[in-house]
């Protein structure tokens, strides 16, 4: 394995003195000259129409500067939302926003506001729409049929014989796709499970809200939003401006946390901008709590029938799943279909058939949350292969390793071109292997079943996998005069470290001391080049791969000036200690800051005067902004693919269940990962706890409640809706993580991410620990989370007082 | 008037430095006033602009009121101590180390640094209808919407209702009440002694509040006295996380025993009813009796007797039983 100087090195990344000192500035600390403040008036109700709406005593109060309604908005784009709306789909959807000087005065005038609503029928339960005769949570229908909005519903027939809350095999789903014989790999089985399972919808509770400050100067609008990513997020930001993305100003220097409701900007923001240009003042809009739980989109839930059939050695033969996805009143979740892609890659089934539907809901709008779809998949199949390797009297690590994904592995649907996706590399055994010594599996798992007092042990391991890696961004960085490194970010700056982490395989590239590089981030003003999405576990790959691009088109450029000063061809020199020099004779070269001085007098394509055409026009403009200033490495990253980039976790867990009150204590949680090379260990660290943490509320805690009589939600708060906290994790001893460390073959330095798959693992782990503990006859819940609740009345078989996929409860 | 909920009203805000001044304070504005100790229940209440008082009387600058004294084998807290003075302090500790447990098993650390023992035993109840302004009973509505069939009440009454189904959420009240404490109520230069088990109104008294308070009444003292000091007494809390979450049921069993038999017990439950219940059957079924696992297990069968879940709380009812008799069973847990 190659040696690196920075690589697989912990560091403080430069944000982090800010952040620990509370200098760090978010969205809603920055203020400009003139700013009001904007409230919104929302929907009280699940789906209404506004009959009428009159603002007049609102805008008459003293202080108030403006309002914005749906009648100011660009036209619309359905299925999709919209900032504001005469037809709220669901309970807080945005009506009008109010701006006045200051919050109070906002507020007090929306209460002036005189709003008509006409209820509408509203859908709570995406199985209520599928029925014969169930409402729909729009008007103009309760599904996507390919492109076009419509309808889909079951049939009598196709209900016949079914319990309350079971969904029809055959009954016709939305899309369909399928590999193999299943019914031959059914045939195969020694042990067949079905079941249904329920898996919730979350909200993300990001701990900064989207708060965003917009205004106008000079024909160009500056944005100040809280953001995922950088880059990214100036195109949707120019679209909800009308302007042009060279005319967007994004400053966001800090973000509070994203876990995908917060890709590349979002709609909200477009409020505070248009009113700011309304009015003419910068804009300042505040999201509550209880706002961002509304509109700050969800994890789509998802219900699902699932048949799975193992032969005795272990190997799954057959998998059928059929999963509706719950998804909101807008857009397309692809949720409850990525659910079976995943599932095809974690455990290769020999054949497979995924049917699927997503069916809108009057409740909040879905979008991704980590790993999206691939957790649901995780925590919904890992339980059914348990309940089928217990059947078989197997153990649950050699099943998940007979059934792994090994090299260039195929998942998913049979594409366009007859092939199926493969996947760029999977060290999954190995991982699985290091993670179950850590865990010490041998001997672990014969604490199963073991009682003390009223306390059951479990263990539990469950495998997660999801996407690691984009590529075809462009690098971007100068070395000047003074013998510095400026290396330009345009990754966001969302907590995750990867707007540093990123950076360093340039660093690392051009043998520089870290001391002396400086990460330019978070400001567009500051010359950022064209970068991935700070999502989908995509920057690790993605900018080791453009930022070792830009290395070497700087590498190339540092050889051509010494040869040109120095003599000889360009290949006799080489790179190193922050010169360049020739080969064997380490006095005979240039400083890179003599370098770079010559960089500047020569011109041309060596200071950035000259672009390489393939790269973004992002990169362009900001490279010609940079040039004149020193030594340029620019380049867009063309280096081979070889699949897609996915990573994989296997998550350990180990709990105490007490049976006298149904309370679940997590004793141990460690995992063994398949990433790649690790870029900076302690922010791998920080994403594989994250995510399992994330995890242990999909397992135990967050959930949603809704009135079904008003269809308005109940649990909003922090403490009712019960997302996670660090006293939920084990702590008698710490959570552990290793890694396979092998690098991905696809990739200059072997990267790719993390984040995304670290949180199937720990959900999956726990649920199939609960299950272990209590035995198949009272743990197998099959619907996250497992409360207090559900383990007291199935150990006393008593009235749960709902059905297993009635959801939301 | 369209709703919104947030930023919390305009109102009139009061510091004053002592009890006095904060007693005059509430007698001169009545019901208008609002009293405000750590602010965890009020500040909830005022952002989503439910509950609108025109004054507010901020207890923060009185600092004779966050006093804890000893009292010759007991303690008096002043009702503005903070749990984490309450679970700190040393007497508490060894003589109430079941007080100092419940008060460490509320809320969360930041909470506790800020929440008051006088607001968590007087604190609203966490009915998420009730607290997201619907127009309820308890709001002075005429309608309880958290009992209906459609209705989510998995956190709500088994016992106790009366229209409202809501229940009360301190952890420290029914230790409060099981250790026989004392409340010091103050009414300008009046001051009237409530023990602990009568503090609580349920809704068959009046819907509208939770304790005996009313307006210009302000609690200023819990005194805890020696009578169960040192006794055995079991608090134990079940709940959903651990980062901040209201009980399911707690419970709080004092008992008293010489040479192996019960002389005397106190069983307190809370978040099963609308207000903290001692469970005087249980009580009597222990006195005389040896402490041993049948009896448990009957104390346990005695407690839910006559309890009537809701249709998502049946678990409350197995919950109930079982803390009852691990509350005997079992050895008390401490901070």
């Amino acid at each position: 394995m190659a040696e690196y100087k920075l690589l697989g090195k912990d560091y403080s990344t430069p944000d982090m003195y800010a952040k620990v000192t509370g200098r760090s500035r978010y969205a809603e600390d920055h203020r400009a000259e003139g700013m009001v403040f904007v409230k919104l008036l929302v929907s009280p109700m699940p789906h209404a129409r506004v009959r009428s709406l009159d603002t007049s005593a609102a805008e008459a109060l003293p202080g108030v500067e403006g309002i914005l309604t749906a009648d100011d908005l660009p036209e619309g784009n359905e299925p999709n939302e919209a900032a504001l709306t005469m037809e709220p789909r669901y309970e807080g959807e945005p009506i009008v926003a109010v701006a006045a000087v200051d919050e109070e005065t906002a507020a007090s005038a929306v209460e002036l506001i005189r709003i008509d609503l006409e209820p509408l029928p509203f859908v709570l339960d995406p199985l209520d729409s599928l029925r014969p005769d169930g409402p729909n949570a729009r008007t103009d229908g309760n599904t996507m049929r390919g492109r076009e909005l419509g309808e889909i519903k079951w049939t009598e027939a196709d209900m016949a014989g079914l319990a309350p809350g079971e969904i029809p095999m055959e009954a016709e789903a939305g899309a369909e796709w399928a590999y193999g014989d299943l019914e031959a790999g059914f045939a195969e089985a020694d042990t067949i499970v079905e079941e249904h399972s329920y898996h919730q919808s979350l909200s993300h509770q990001c701990l900064e809200s989207r708060s965003t400050m917009a205004y106008w100067d000079g024909g160009k609008v500056y944005v100040y939003p809280s953001v995922q990513s950088t880059a990214r997020s100036v195109g949707p930001m120019a679209r909800f401006a009308g302007v042009e993305p060279a005319d967007v100003v994004l400053i966001n220097e800090f973000t509070g946390g994203g876990f995908g409701s917060k890709g590349s900007g979002y709609l909200q923001a477009q409020i505070p901008i248009l009113l700011s240009k309304k009015i003419g003042k910068p804009v300042m809009m505040r999201v509550t709590r209880r706002d961002e739980t509304s509109f700050g989109k969800a994890r789509p839930g998802v219900q699902a029938r699932i048949k799975l059939g193992m032969r005795r050695d272990g190997r799954i033969t057959a998998l059928d799943v059929h999963t509706i996805g719950d998804g909101g009143p807008y857009g397309r979740s692809g949720d409850h279909m990525n659910l079976g892609s995943i599932g095809s890659l974690a455990y290769q089934p020999v054949a497979m058939r995924l049917r699927g539907t997503g069916v809108y809901t009057n409740t909040p709008p879905r979008g991704a949350q980590r790993a999206p779809g691939g957790e649901q998949s995780m925590t919904m199949l890992s339980p059914i292969i348990q309940k089928a390797a217990k059947q078989l009297g197997l153990d649950q690590v050699e099943v998940l390793k007979i059934n792994a994904p090994e090299g260039q592995a195929q998942f998913g649907a049979v594409g366009r071109t007859g092939q199926r996706s493969i996947v760029s590399s999977a060290f999954v055994k190995e991982a699985i292997d290091k993670g179950a010594e850590l865990f010490n599996w041998s001997e672990r798992v014969q604490r199963s079943g073991q009682r003390n007092g009223s306390t059951v042990t479990g263990i539990g391991v469950a495998l997660s996998t999801f996407s690691a890696g984009a590529s075809g961004v462009d690098g971007l960085f100068v070395i000047k005069p003074d013998g510095r490194m400026y290396i330009q970010s345009g990754v966001g700056p969302l907590g995750t470290g990867s707007t540093f982490d990123m950076m360093r395989p340039a660093a690392e590239g051009m043998d520089m001391p870290w001391e002396k590089c400086e990460v330019a981030w978070g400001d567009t003003s500051r010359h950022l080049p064209w970068s991935c999405s700070q999502g989908g576990s995509s920057t690790a790959h993605a900018h080791t791969r453009s930022n070792w691009a830009a290395v070497l088109d700087a590498r190339q450029k540092l050889q051509e000036i010494a040869a040109r000063d120095l003599g000889g061809s360009a290949s006799d020199y080489e790179v190193g200690g922050e010169r360049v020099y020739r080969r064997g004779n380490r006095s005979q070269g240039l400083s890179f800051a003599r370098a770079a001085q010559r960089a500047i007098e020569l011109g041309g394509r060596y200071d950035g005067h000259e672009l390489p055409e393939d790269i973004n026009g992002m990169t362009t403009a900001s490279a010609t902004a940079l040039a004149g200033q020193g030594l340029m490495g620019v380049a867009k990253d063309n280096f081979e693919e070889g699949g897609r980039r996915m990573s994989f976790v296997a998550g350990f867990a180990e709990v105490e269940v007490d049976v006298e009150t149904g309370t679940i204590r997590l004793v141990d949680y460690a995992a063994g990962c398949d990433a790649g090379t690790i870029i900076h260990p302690r922010n791998f660290g920080a994403q594989v706890f994250g995510g399992a943490i994330q995890g242990f509320s999909i397992a135990l805690s967050q959930k949603w409640v809704y009135d079904r009589r008003w269809g308005l939600l109940v649990a909003r708060k922090f403490y009712s809706n019960r997302p996670p906290g660090i006293l939920d994790v084990p702590h008698e001893q710490p959570m552990r993580w290793v890694a396979a460390d092998l690098p991905d073959p696809f990739n200059p330095l072997g990267a790719k991410g993390i984040g995304e798959a670290a949180q199937g693992a720990a959900s999956g782990a726990v649920v199939n620990a609960i299950a272990d503990a209590l035995g198949q006859e009272d743990g197998d819940f099959f619907r996250t989370p497992v409360t207090r609740d559900m383990i007291l009345t199935q150990l006393e078989q008593a009235p749960l007082g709902h059905d297993r996929l009635t959801p939301h409860v | 008037m369209a709703v919104i909920r947030d930023v919390i009203p305009q109102l009139e805000l009061f510091q004053p430095t002592s009890a006095d001044d904060a007693l005059a304070l509430l007698a001169a504005h009545g019901s208008d006033a609002w009293v405000y100790a750590g602010g965890l229940d009020t500040l909830d209440w005022f952002k989503d602009r439910v509950k609108r008082p025109r004054v507010v009387v901020d207890l923060g600058g009185v600092e004779s009121l966050r006093e804890i004294r000893s009292t010759g084998g007991g303690v008096e807290l002043g009702a503005m101590a903070r749990l984490t003075d309450v679970i700190n302090h040393p007497d508490v500790r060894s003589q109430f180390p079941a007080l100092a447990y419940a008060a460490r098993s509320a809320a969360s650390p930041q909470i506790r640094n800020q929440g008051t023992i006088g607001g968590n035993v007087s604190q609203d109840t966490r009915c998420w209808y009730y607290r997201d302004g619907w127009t309820c009973y308890r709001a002075g509505g005429n309608i309880c919407y958290a009992s209906p069939p459609t209705a989510m009440n998995r956190e709500h009454c088994i016992l106790g209702a009366s229209r409202c189904v809501a229940v009360n959420p301190s952890d420290t009240a029914p230790v409060l009440v099981a250790l026989e404490a004392e409340m010091v109520v103050r009414r300008g230069a009046s001051e009237r002694v409530v023990a602990a088990e009568d503090y609580f109104v349920g809704p068959e008294i009046d819907i509208e509040r939770m304790t005996v308070l009313e307006p210009e009444d302000l609690l200023t003292a819990i005194r805890v006295p020696s009578t169960w000091a040192g006794a055995r007494v079991y608090f134990e809390k079940v709940r959903d996380r651990d980062t901040w979450d209201f009980p399911l049921v707690n419970v709080a069993t004092a008992i008293q025993d010489s040479g192996g038999t019960i002389q005397d017990a106190r069983v307190v439950v809370n978040g099963v009813a609308p207000t903290p219940v001692r469970l005087t059957a249980v009580e009597d079924a222990l006195r005389g009796q040896a402490r041993n696992e049948q009896l448990a297990e009957r104390a346990g069968n005695i407690a839910i007797q006559g309890v009537s879940p809701l249709t998502h709380n049946g678990f409350k009812v197995n919950l109930l039983k079982n803390l009852v008799k691990r509350s005997i069973r079992d050895e008390p847990m401490s901070v």
